[in-house]
């Protein structure tokens, strides 16, 4: 099949499969809606599901969910009279021992740090999103918000939480915490807010390219 | 195949992080400045160093003790499969079968299918195209689970504080074993699926 070589005119029509570069024109998606790449059945987009007032709702309850997952201890423990309990920065604070301190910067980018900084960016580009502006260093947060999406991790620390339960559970009293509860909800915002979908603000605030 | 073009074929290049369709010359996305690449720079060596890199750390991660434990005067070192077993006579199959999926069978996955990928890449196959595309989206999703682990170990070290009672400290095992997700997460990210599609064109 002849394949036309004309440069594009313009690029806010195309849409290019990120998993094998086929190109396609866009099309405008409803609420819901998934549009799949024909040669790879990869993901190409997806419909918004929410308004960017609703992901900076969204972004303001993740922010306070996060104080209190932090603020609170996740888990607490007692043994024939003795009680311990942890937070996060407790548990992060564990691993940083003499040669494994590595570790802990690791788990504290993933449990703390990342989902931080994510909420942080969010709430600043969509508190200027919401009022038609572009925030002042929009591109650099954008940019950051990518980098930190595989690195934030707190599904994973809520499932650790839950096995370190069950696991002490068998030789003392655990109880979970606040924190725990929060950690919970804030999972779930983070999935809904922080995810490819905001790339969008690119579009609808109509950034220009240079 | 079917006709879709290929965005290279049109002079045109995709910006991972912004989604911009950039001119096929950028060095840097028009909208967001981030660099562009036709294909990620050196994919497949990168690739294939994170993967030896994390294959070797697999080692000592799984040799040496994760976690020490003090009960009344008692002390045991725990590696990651004795973990798993100790879950699995204790009763509790569950938890074990999950702590197996996520330390043992997730990074053993994860390095069967990189390795595969970066074989059948290097030899332009042809072969299952759009199935090894699916395979690779799906270790990329799988693979930060296998922090499970350390976190888990974080949890119980910072607990089980009781002097003379009990204690649990973490131990060396488990900095290799959180450098092989980090080395395993590194290598799918340096790992760019358009080459498995690449041989369909550029062969001919």
């Amino acid at each position: 099949m002849p394949r036309s070589t004309t440069p594009l005119s313009d690029p806010a029509q195309w849409i290019i499969c990120e998993h094998c570069d086929s190109l396609y024109h866009a099309t405008p998606l409803n609420k819901g809606e998934t549009a799949y790449c024909l040669r790879c059945a990869g993901v190409l987009s997806r419909g918004h599901r929410m308004t960017i007032e609703q992901l900076l709702a969204l972004s303001i309850a993740a922010g306070i969910m996060f104080v209190f997952a932090n603020v609170f201890p996740v888990i607490s423990i007692s043994m024939k009279g003795l009680y311990n309990q942890v937070t996060l920065w407790g548990s992060v604070e564990a691993l940083a021992q003499g040669q494994i301190t590595l570790i802990a910067l690791v788990a504290g980018l993933a449990i703390i740090l990342a989902p931080a900084l994510q909420i942080a960016l969010l709430f600043w580009v969509l508190v200027h999103a919401q009022r038609d502006e572009i925030a002042p260093g929009f591109k650099i947060c954008m940019r950051t918000l990518e980098h930190l999406r595989p690195w934030s991790m707190l599904e994973v620390c809520l499932l650790g939480i839950l096995v370190a339960i069950i696991k002490l559970g068998g030789m003392l009293d655990v109880h979970p915490g606040v924190g725990l509860w929060a950690m919970a909800m804030l999972m779930v915002l983070i999935v809904l807010i922080a995810g490819k979908d905001i790339r969008r603000l690119w579009d609808d605030l109509g950034v220009q390219p240079e | 195949m079917n006709g879709i073009p290929f965005a290279h074929e049109r002079k045109v290049t995709l910006c991972h992080v912004c989604g911009y369709v950039c001119p096929e010359d950028a060095h840097d996305c028009p909208r967001c400045d981030s660099a562009v690449h036709r294909r990620k720079p050196n994919s497949l060596v990168r690739t294939w160093a994170f993967l030896i890199a994390g294959l070797i750390f697999y080692i000592p991660a799984n040799t040496l003790p994760v976690m020490f434990t003090t009960l009344l005067g008692s002390a045991s070192e725990n590696t990651i499969m004795s973990g798993v077993i100790e879950f699995a006579e204790g009763g509790s199959w569950d938890i074990a079968i999950l702590i197996f999926i996520a330390s043992v069978l997730v990074p053993c996955v994860k390095f069967l299918v990189l390795g595969m990928l970066l074989v059948t890449c290097q030899r332009r196959s042809q072969w299952a195209m759009r199935e090894r595309s699916r395979l690779y989206r799906f270790i990329e999703l799988i693979g930060y689970w296998s922090m499970l682990d350390v976190l888990v170990v974080a949890l119980v070290a910072a607990l089980v504080q009781f002097r003379g009672l009990s204690t649990i400290e973490p131990r060396l095992g488990i900095l290799f074993f959180g450098l092989v997700v980090v080395m395993t997460m590194l290598a799918a990210m340096s790992f760019d699926p358009r080459l498995i599609w690449d041989a369909e064109v550029e062969d001919v």
